[in-house]
């Protein structure tokens, strides 16, 4: 038990249960505490190609990327796989070794993570697509009618 | 011409529901005649969903295209038990799926509730059919599974072949069993606040609910996090997406409801929160049922999703959950608070359970929501992720297990916290010196892991410690304890069970966390590759046609370190109705343990695989199963039986005040 030393025989109801209440209140603002750092420190911000060179994003932090396959620029090495994502305004180059998703394909929305390497390529660490053919993640939809690339005819064939 | 009898029959229960709902919510002083009805009633709902439900059944069984919901989610060459699991594969069966377990909770509350007070079976069959009525006009108004194609195509759309698992046909089943059966507790929670009448009695016909309840999200969980592990094949078993959040948020809250109804029971105290608890662990059901398929948060396990319905789910939600809080919020102030106790006692345990568990809820809840807040407020978009999960809870995990074996020792009302940590002594020994020996063997410099392993191994050895103390072993003569552990309650046994799952879960996420191993390389026929001592021979690359699909399939020969052989056979299938393409991995289990050997696609001969070898990974699973045994064996207990109490003359008393 956590629970306060001082609620011993001696005293009143009243006093034992402020120390409970302080118990309480302490595991409580401890969880409170570790939600805030985590939020801080732990989450992972979603950005478009655009977006990575608008805000100049610092190489090695971790991102998300999203956009989609740009046409034709997915190839293969071994496990190594080289494709660029775009958003109508920009394109990144991204690697990643590895086996990519069932869905993944030229063309289609896909989210990444990972960081920016020193030579300005993204290096992933994990690739997202949904199992599912018509997929494309709401953040991508979001970047591409920002950049009016939006073309829902497309999407969904 | 059955469809349209199905449609008839669900509008039929809808009907009566809401009958229900009005006169068992309004009328509720009536007493025994009314609640017979309202018993009826229920059966009838429960007779009248079944054939709904089963209408839809028989046209996917039969491949009855002209059925809208058919056509699109089902096809003619689907194997039998994917036609049955695939009514449920999609957002309007769900639904149908859904309502019908809520039915037969319902009807469940009616047959063994004969022992309960009129006026309380009144007003939580009358919740109960508000519960029903709702959900059961979302279907019809909203999502209807009855509708008609005509023309009616000649071959359905198909099923998601990620879906073509048994673990459809098992997992939603099991996990809706345990949402929608923690609506009885909601019910019992609304009925208490009506009518003003809470004591001991109430908490002894709801806590077997929420542990059936509690047992049936376990299992269902387990199996969800299994499916997902062997089906999308990124060797993962939890990903703390927001599908998961959502059934786990409701799972720590059960778990710290069936220990608040304990206090109450046994010591009738924490009544108010015990309400508050069993509104909160359905309101979370609700969220997870519901949240995810409003289109709100998207999820890689989100198959039933429809965002167009969204704005009507948030306003039933509203309701629902507005409604009984507020509720709460008028009524709660006059109940009355009993059974004092010291802080160091069995209650001061269970408390301390209780606000580590919601803390957690707390946390895995702003984890989940914070994404969409900041989406809304600021336009940003960012992923809460992993990492959050794994600090926050983890660190609130910690203690909370830390504190765990000694609960059970405790007394109530006032215990002594040193002779229950000099009866810990050896098993704190014990733990302390198999988390140094195998973190010293494996060479693992994690700091956090020996800390784990601690844990783990504390709170499966701590929770025997009742079982060896009150048999006495050692101390007496081997037969004597032996016949004194067959003798003891079945609570104690459940109890040490429980606790024992939840070390061995803790053993096997630690495990898994630290020496997972992973490898990812190029392989072609009659090359091999090694990872963690097991070496995979890559024999023959083949294309093998299915029932519905074909199948680009690898043969692999993995010999183990001490020299068993195994064949190994991961595939790639394309679906033919749909031409989808999916990954099923091949695992091979060495006693707890596992190989998973996923095959990439293939490019000019080469192949690219990716193995992992996962220790102990089997614990993870087999912990929720001892865990849900234990709820089991609890739920067989002789003392606990639905709806009939014995209660004590005193209780009698006060529940008559």
């Amino acid at each position: 038990m956590t629970m306060p030393t001082s609620a011993r025989r001696g005293l009143t109801r009243k006093q034992k249960r402020l120390a409970t209440i302080a118990g309480l209140a302490l595991v409580l603002a401890i969880a409170t505490a570790l939600v805030l750092v985590g939020l801080r420190d732990q989450i992972v911000f979603f950005y478009a190609p655009s977006d990575v060179v608008a805000r100049e994003i610092a190489p090695g932090q971790a991102i998300r990327l999203g956009g989609l396959v740009k046409e034709g620029s997915w190839t293969r090495d071994g496990q190594e796989n080289l494709f660029t994502i775009t958003d109508g305004g920009h394109e990144i180059v991204a690697q990643y070794a590895g086996i990519l998703p069932d869905l993944f394909r030229e063309g289609q929305g896909v989210v990444a993570e990972g960081s920016l390497g020193a030579d300005g390529r993204f290096e992933a660490s994990n690739v997202l697509a949904k199992h599912d053919e018509n997929y494309i993640p709401k953040e991508v939809v979001e970047a591409l009618k920002a950049q009016g690339e939006w073309r829902p005819e497309e999407a969904v064939q | 011409m059955s469809i349209e009898l199905g449609h008839f029959a669900l509008v039929l229960a809808f009907a009566i529901a809401l009958l229900s709902a009005l006169g068992g919510l309004t009328l509720w002083r009536r007493g025994e005649r009314l609640a017979a009805v309202l018993s009826q009633a229920a059966i009838l709902q429960f007779v009248l969903v079944a054939l709904a439900f089963l209408a839809v059944v028989h046209a996917f069984v039969v491949s009855d295209f002209s059925l809208a919901l058919a056509a699109n989610h089902s096809h003619s060459l689907k194997p039998l038990i994917f036609k049955i699991s695939g009514v449920w594969g999609n957002h309007e069966g769900s639904m149908l799926l859904w309502v019908l377990i809520l039915v037969m909770f319902g009807a469940l509350v009616a047959a063994f509730s004969r022992e309960l007070p009129s006026d309380l079976t009144n007003l939580v069959l009358g919740t109960q059919s508000l519960l029903t009525a709702a959900f059961a006009g979302f279907t019809l108004f909203t999502s209807n599974p009855f509708a008609r194609l005509s023309p009616a195509p000649l071959e359905g759309g198909d099923l998601n072949p990620v879906l073509q698992d048994i673990g459809l046909a098992i997992h939603p089943p099991l996990l809706y069993a345990g949402y929608v059966g923690f609506s009885i507790c909601f019910s019992f929670a609304i009925a208490a606040l009506i009518s003003g009448r809470i004591d001991q009695a109430w908490a002894r016909w709801v806590r077997p609910w929420t542990m059936l309840s509690w047992t049936f999200l376990t299992l269902g969980i387990a199996m969800g996090s299994y499916w997902a592990y062997y089906e999308l094949g990124w060797g993962g078993w939890w990903f703390w997406d927001p599908v998961e959040n959502a059934s786990f948020m409701p799972w720590l809250a059960g778990t710290a409801l069936l220990h608040s109804a304990l206090v109450m029971e046994k010591r009738n105290a924490l009544k108010i929160w015990t309400i508050f608890l069993a509104i909160i662990t359905f309101s979370l059901s609700l969220l997870g049922t519901f949240l995810v398929r409003s289109g709100i948060l998207t999820s890689v396990h989100t198959f039933a999703s429809d965002p167009t319905r969204g704005l009507v789910i948030l306003t039933m939600l509203a309701i629902l959950i507005g409604g009984a809080f507020l509720l709460f919020a008028i009524r709660s102030p006059a109940l009355r608070q009993g059974g004092l106790f010291a802080p160091i006692s069995r209650e001061g345990a269970l408390i301390l359970n209780n606000l580590f568990l919601a803390t957690a809820v707390g946390a895995v809840l702003v984890g989940t929501l914070y994404p969409l807040l900041l989406d809304a407020l600021t336009g940003t978009t960012i992923s809460v992720g992993a990492p959050f999960f794994n600090f926050t809870f983890g660190a609130l995990m910690a203690p909370l297990l830390l504190v765990l074996p000694f609960g059970p020792l405790l007394a109530w009302k006032r215990a002594d916290l040193v002779a229950a940590g000099q009866r810990l002594m050896g098993f704190a020994a014990l733990a302390v010196f198999l988390a140094i020996l195998i973190s010293a063997l494996a060479g693992n410099s994690i700091s956090l892991v020996p800390v784990g392993l601690l844990l783990g191994f504390w709170v499966t050895f701590g929770a025997i410690a009742e079982l060896i103390e009150r048999s006495r072993i050692g101390r007496i003569p081997l037969a004597e304890s032996l016949r004194r552990l067959a003798g003891l309650p079945r609570s104690i046994w459940s109890t040490a069970i429980g606790h024992m799952g939840m070390g061995l879960t803790v053993l096997g996420i630690v495990s898994v966390s630290a020496w997972e191993t992973e490898l990812v390389t190029t392989l072609n026929p009659g090359e091999t590759a090694e990872l963690s001592g097991y070496v995979i021979a890559f024999d023959s690359f083949e294309q093998i046609p299915g029932a519905n699909y074909v199948a680009d399939a690898g043969r692999f020969t993995v010999t183990s370190p001490n020299g068993d052989l195994a064949t190994l056979i991961p595939e790639r299938r394309t679906y033919v109705a749909s031409g989808m393409p999916t990954t099923e991995a091949a695992i091979q289990t060495y006693g707890l343990s596992q190989l998973y050997l996923q095959l990439g696609e293939s490019l000019d001969d080469t192949h690219v695989i990716r193995v992992w070898h996962k220790p102990y990974i089997l614990l993870i699973w087999i912990g929720a199963l001892v865990m849900s045994g234990a709820g089991i064996l609890s739920l067989s207990d002789r003392r606990v039986r639905f709806g009939v109490p014995q209660t004590s003359r005193r209780t009698k008393l006060e529940a008559s005040r």
